[in-house]
């Protein structure tokens, strides 16, 4: 097995993918002459030529519909967001053309895309690039939302979003482009929809998503020393969502804390939340917490900025809180 | 001028006149819900326009006025009835209603709500029959009123930038719902947007069926010849409110009169005539009325969906 970066992971899918099926196309904003913004598709100008490898303008709208037309016609593309702050922008498209044209057509049109970047903040990038968006879409009937943590999910599940003949929105993170992990030799796919335990435990529940599972697995860590064992559920798809696999860990543990970027209000952390306790009812020893993001607009300084977002100790009060310690 | 050719058109304009007098009809009486935005005045625009291209390698794609387009594709009548009236048997099984037409395997597709945003995904159908290598085209209609709009400009720059055989028709009625055009546009040649990005540009006359066709006919093969896009301004006029829910205060009655004048479909009307093909008329206007009425019946026969059946058209294998 090699251990190899996200980047290269996502760059890997993305090259076998478009070595398998020529009709598998990247387009998006650097993504050819630059490698990528953040090197994700290094080496495929070269090797797949500027018919494949599309850099386009600063235009997300328009390249996003774009790949929506190419994608009605019977191409696959993927559609680069430099981050999902971008696709404010084209957010019209994914939601109100992606995501209805199937349903409006009564069947007739199928949209193979798959959109992804860097979703959640980075480091002190200030207020419009630091959006946790991923609720947005996992609101939107007709998307698949994907929002993997390692570069072994990363890869397969880029390759099964890339063949799957649905909408998919691929939610990267770009603090952990340069985090490292085994990815197989072989070739693989992991389904969309199915989640992962990255730790086994029996006291507790964390759940999360994206970067944040290596936060979730941070504090279980810290928790060992209260004689604490977390479970760390790693929800890798929001939509469609792993039930089974969160309420047979809630059942065990009786005690969950969801970990997340978004803001509270309207999060998708509150929705599991709700799903957890309408599901899980009798099986709950105390009401679910769920840490977010503090309710402001990311500012810039990196003192305030560690405020904002959960934090390990955040996190531990929480679990401490449910455990009533 | 060949007498076939004006009966052909004469006899897909007025499908389209009766279609929308039908629609109106039924909307009054309750039978269509939502929006029903109807085409009558601009027969000529679609059906000009669609003749000049070959539906089995070239695509059509429009804005929410799309009944015409969707006939002058080749649309049956009778699964459009259904698909106002809600019907499983609509062209898109009561999904879309009046809005969202749709006829993939004729190469209609669609039937659009947001003003502008079909201008990128038109582009897009355009790279891919470029990289198909088809020598297809692409129709987009829009109205005068998706000219300000973002992605009406970011799907021909990227038109431009490509090089792709994308003709973005703009059926320039003189108002953006109930704004007249002098509020939204500095100039009233709509074509003139072209020299930015740029693009080829070209204008017709919307009452004259023969000048639409010609002029998309030069765009057509400017774009099979030369991967060259085009913006066209096609002056048209609806006779009808913006809606059904739009009883028209912006504008006076005589000019409402003083436009139907020029009808498009009355102008062919009057060639056959002055020829001496009375009786050709009378059987167009015949079967026309019996295409409608046959559809129109059928349509209202038809089953609503079946309730068990909501969710489906979600995803791919739902």
């Amino acid at each position: 097995m090699a251990v190899i970066q996200i980047r290269e992971a996502i760059r890997d899918a993305l090259a076998e993918e478009m070595r398998r099926d020529e009709k598998v196309i990247l387009l998006g904003e650097e993504v050819g002459e630059y490698d990528g913004a953040y090197k994700c598709s290094r080496g495929l100008l070269k090797e797949f030529g500027p018919d494949r490898v599309i850099d386009t303008p600063i235009a997300e709208n328009g390249f996003a519909g774009l790949g929506i037309g190419m994608a009605f016609l019977g191409f696959r593309p993927v559609v680069e967001f430099m981050t999902f702050n971008f696709s404010l922008i084209a957010i019209d498209q994914i939601i109100n053309t992606a995501a209805k044209a199937r349903l409006m057509s009564g069947g007739q049109l199928t949209c193979p895309i798959v959109f992804r970047g860097a979703g959640g903040a980075a480091k002190q990038l200030a207020a419009q690039h630091s959006n946790s968006f991923e609720h947005f879409y996992a609101y939107t009937p007709g998307l698949y939302v994907v929002a993997p943590s390692t570069p072994y999910d990363m890869k397969g599940l880029l390759k099964t979003a890339i063949r799957d003949d649905n909408i998919v929105c691929f939610f990267e993170s770009e603090l952990t482009y340069s985090l490292r992990g085994e990815v197989p030799d072989e070739e693989y796919l992991i389904p969309l929809g199915k989640g992962d335990i990255k730790k086994e435990g029996k006291d507790v529940t964390l759940i999360s998503w994206s970067k944040n599972v290596h936060l979730a697995l941070k504090v279980a860590e810290e928790l060992e020393q209260d004689n604490i064992d977390a479970e760390v559920v790693d929800l890798r798809s929001l939509r469609p969502l792993d039930k089974d696999l969160i309420f047979g860990s809630v059942r065990k543990t009786n005690r969950v804390v969801v970990i997340q970027e978004q803001h509270e209000i309207s999060s998708y952390g509150s929705y599991l939340a709700y799903l957890i306790q309408k599901d899980c009812f009798d099986y709950l020893d105390a009401p679910v917490e769920v840490v977010s993001s503090l309710e402001v607009p990311m500012p810039y300084s990196l003192s305030l900025e560690e405020i904002v977002f959960p934090s390990v100790a955040r996190c531990k009060e929480a679990v401490y809180s449910v455990c009533y310690l | 001028m060949d007498i076939s050719e004006i009966a052909n058109f004469y006899r897909k304009m007025l499908l389209i006149r009766r279609f929308e007098e039908e629609s109106a009809r039924l909307y009054t009486e309750r039978k269509i819900g939502g929006f029903l935005h109807l085409y009558i005045g601009q027969e000529a625009v679609a059906v000009g326009a669609i003749s000049a291209i070959n539906l089995s390698t070239d695509y059509v794609i429009s804005a929410y006025r799309c009944h015409g387009h969707y006939l002058a594709c080749g649309g049956s009548v009778e699964a459009g009835f259904a698909e106002l009236l809600g019907k499983d048997t609509g062209c898109a099984k009561g999904r879309g209603g009046s809005m969202h037409f749709y006829d993939v395997k004729n190469h209609y597709y669609g039937g659009w709500g947001i003003v502008g945003a079909h201008v990128p995904v038109a582009a897009g159908m355009a790279w891919a029959v470029k990289k198909n290598k088809t020598g297809g085209v692409v129709l987009c209609f829009i109205g005068d009123g998706a000219i300000n709009i973002g992605p009406f400009h970011e799907g021909l720059s990227l038109a431009a930038l490509w090089g792709l055989p994308l003709i973005v028709i703009i059926e320039n009625n003189y108002f953006s719902m109930g704004t007249p055009l002098h509020k939204t546009s500095p100039v009233e040649d709509l074509s003139i947007r072209a020299l930015g990005y740029p693009v080829a540009r070209d204008c017709a006359d919307g009452f004259d069926v023969f000048d639409v066709r010609d002029c998309v006919s030069r765009a057509v093969e400017r774009a099979r010849s030369k991967n060259q896009t085009t913006l066209i301004d096609i002056k048209c006029y609806r006779y009808r409110g913006h809606s059904m829910a739009d009883p028209g205060t912006y504008r006076t009655k005589e000019e409402v009169e003083e436009m139907k004048k020029k009808d498009c479909i009355l102008q062919l009307e009057k060639i056959l005539l002055d020829k001496g093909y009375q009786s050709l008329v009378e059987k167009i206007k015949k079967e026309v009325e019996e295409e409608i009425t046959t559809g129109l019946s059928r349509a209202e026969a038809a089953k609503f969906p079946d309730p068990a059946t909501v969710t489906n058209y979600v995803y791919v294998n739902s």
